[in-house]
């Protein structure tokens, strides 16, 4: 081999790496999420399922998880749809990708294809931050607003109407 | 006396005298140099950058001395190539007016014995939109939504052909490069001319003294929009000028906990607002009143 054909082999690794690196980079910049919403303490969820037997029978759980409630559509649906059995600490696709977490918004978007579209264009959903420049941004995933569980928002109280006219209650 | 013919050269030496009077009434008469100085500052367009940096600095001194808080008060400009519209998807917004007190959190409104404030919700029945007579900013229902109920949050709606700009007697509201109404609220006198030509209700005026407590000051201001105001300014929305400036997102979009709020550069053919526009059912309020507002509203469809 010709010490030319070596730097050529040399320098195309080298400029593969670096192309792969950036690549990497800016698909995790494409949505910069904040952590999801779990529940204090209880991600990995691995940590009490390593050593579970895995029982993939529709039931109630009576032991563990018992604050959540399904209706999402509940009557075809089971918690190992979305999560993945072998691996709890993961999320799984209809095609049996598994993906983290922080990447729930394809899950979802299996399903809600037109809100997806809407969601990745910043129209549906919340996004904080910086929308221009440098500024730190950050984009709420899907679950940040609608419990995965149990997604129809609740209602909310409302904060005090404005002063009338006619009110004395704000003069002290 | 009444029968003595003036002379020309008398009656101008008269006249500067009178003039010369005038102009020293404010340093001669009871008020201090300080109000002297507000009194003869120029109007914000057409200071200097010397003159601006020694408003601020006064400005910074006074509002230190007030509110015992270090202010960074900014002019910043308009950027370039920027135009600012604001979407709200009306079948999103649940009426629970976080909006309304963020906005007056951020941008130092009056707080006690009357809260002034720059968004009015209002609350229409179901299929009774364009009817804005029959709506109603006084709820207060238990929890909302309310079956039978939308919710229209109205805020200042940036119009490009704004009729309180042509109705102020002294230019001392303008429209900015970027599309911003603003006030210079020194050089206000608040006769309230612009509150009676908006059609949309966006503007408040300061009939007592503004209250605001030393702990919930925001010190991050900008000259043009949340600076604290005086007795008898004129104030609106503008879109959190100190905000978007640096692009970030206005207040009221940070906080509505149900991302019904969006905003963006309609120059800017990827921006959020934009997308709306190609590809969303909008409106604008009192279109044909011809006051091209940049305030969209939207349905999901």
């Amino acid at each position: 081999m010709t010490w030319a054909k070596r730097i050529y082999i040399i320098a195309s690794v080298f400029l593969l790496g670096v192309l792969g690196v950036t690549h990497s980079w800016a698909a995790a910049q494409e949505f910069p999420v904040p952590p999801p919403p779990f529940t204090e303490g209880i991600f990995p969820c691995s940590q009490c399922h390593a050593s579970m037997e895995t029982n993939r029978k529709k039931r109630e759980l009576k032991e563990e998880h018992t604050k959540i409630t399904m209706h999402h559509a509940e009557t075809m649906r089971w918690c190992l749809d979305c999560h993945d059995a072998k691996n709890r600490d993961k999320l799984r696709l209809f095609n049996g990708e598994l993906i983290n977490f922080t990447e729930s918004h394809r899950l979802c978007g299996e399903c809600h294809g037109n809100l997806y579209r809407d969601w990745r264009a910043g129209i549906h959903g919340k996004r904080t931050g910086s929308f221009a420049g440098t500024g730190k941004r950050t984009y709420l995933l899907c679950a940040h607003c609608h419990d995965p569980h149990e997604p129809k928002f609740k209602k909310v109280i409302p904060e005090p109407p404005p002063f009338r006219p006619t009110d004395r209650r704000e003069l002290k | 006396m009444i029968d003595k013919n003036f002379t020309r050269r008398e009656f101008i030496r008269n006249l500067s005298v009178t003039a010369l009077a005038g102009l020293s009434v404010p340093f001669l008469s009871s008020c201090t140099k300080e109000e002297a100085e507000d009194f003869l500052q120029k109007h914000f367009l057409e200071m200097t950058e010397e003159e601006k940096k020694q408003v601020i600095s006064k400005l910074e001194q006074r509002y230190l001395e007030k509110y015992g808080r270090k202010f960074q008060i900014s002019t910043k400009e308009a950027l370039p190539e920027t135009l600012w519209g604001y979407g709200l998807e009306l079948s999103r917004c649940i009426g629970c007016r976080r909006c309304v007190y963020a906005c007056a959190q951020e941008n130092n409104n009056s707080r006690y014995a009357r809260m002034l404030h720059w968004i009015r919700v209002l609350r229409l029945k179901r299929g009774n939109l364009i009817n804005l007579e029959n709506s109603e900013h006084y709820y207060t229902p238990e929890t909302v939504p309310e079956k039978g109920f939308i919710y229209l949050p109205v805020q200042c709606q940036q119009c490009q052909n704004p009729p309180c700009v042509k109705a102020c007697p002294i230019h001392a509201t303008w429209q900015e490069p970027d599309g911003i109404v603003v006030v210079d609220y020194n050089w206000c006198i608040g006769c309230r001319y612009c509150i009676a030509a908006c059609p949309y209700k966006g503007r408040v005026f300061n009939w007592s003294e503004p209250n605001l407590p030393k702990d919930e000051v925001n010190p991050d201001v900008h000259y043009l929009g949340n600076r604290p105001r005086m007795k008898c300014a004129v104030e609106k929305c503008t879109f959190c000028i100190q905000r978007v400036r640096q692009g970030r997102y206005p207040a009221c979009v940070e906080i509505c906990p149900t991302g019904s709020r969006k905003f963006g550069n309609l120059l800017d053919p990827k921006s959020e607002i934009r997308y709306i526009i190609e590809r969303k059912r909008v409106f604008r309020l009192r279109e044909d009143i011809n006051t091209e507002s940049k305030f969209y509203y939207f349905f999901e469809s």
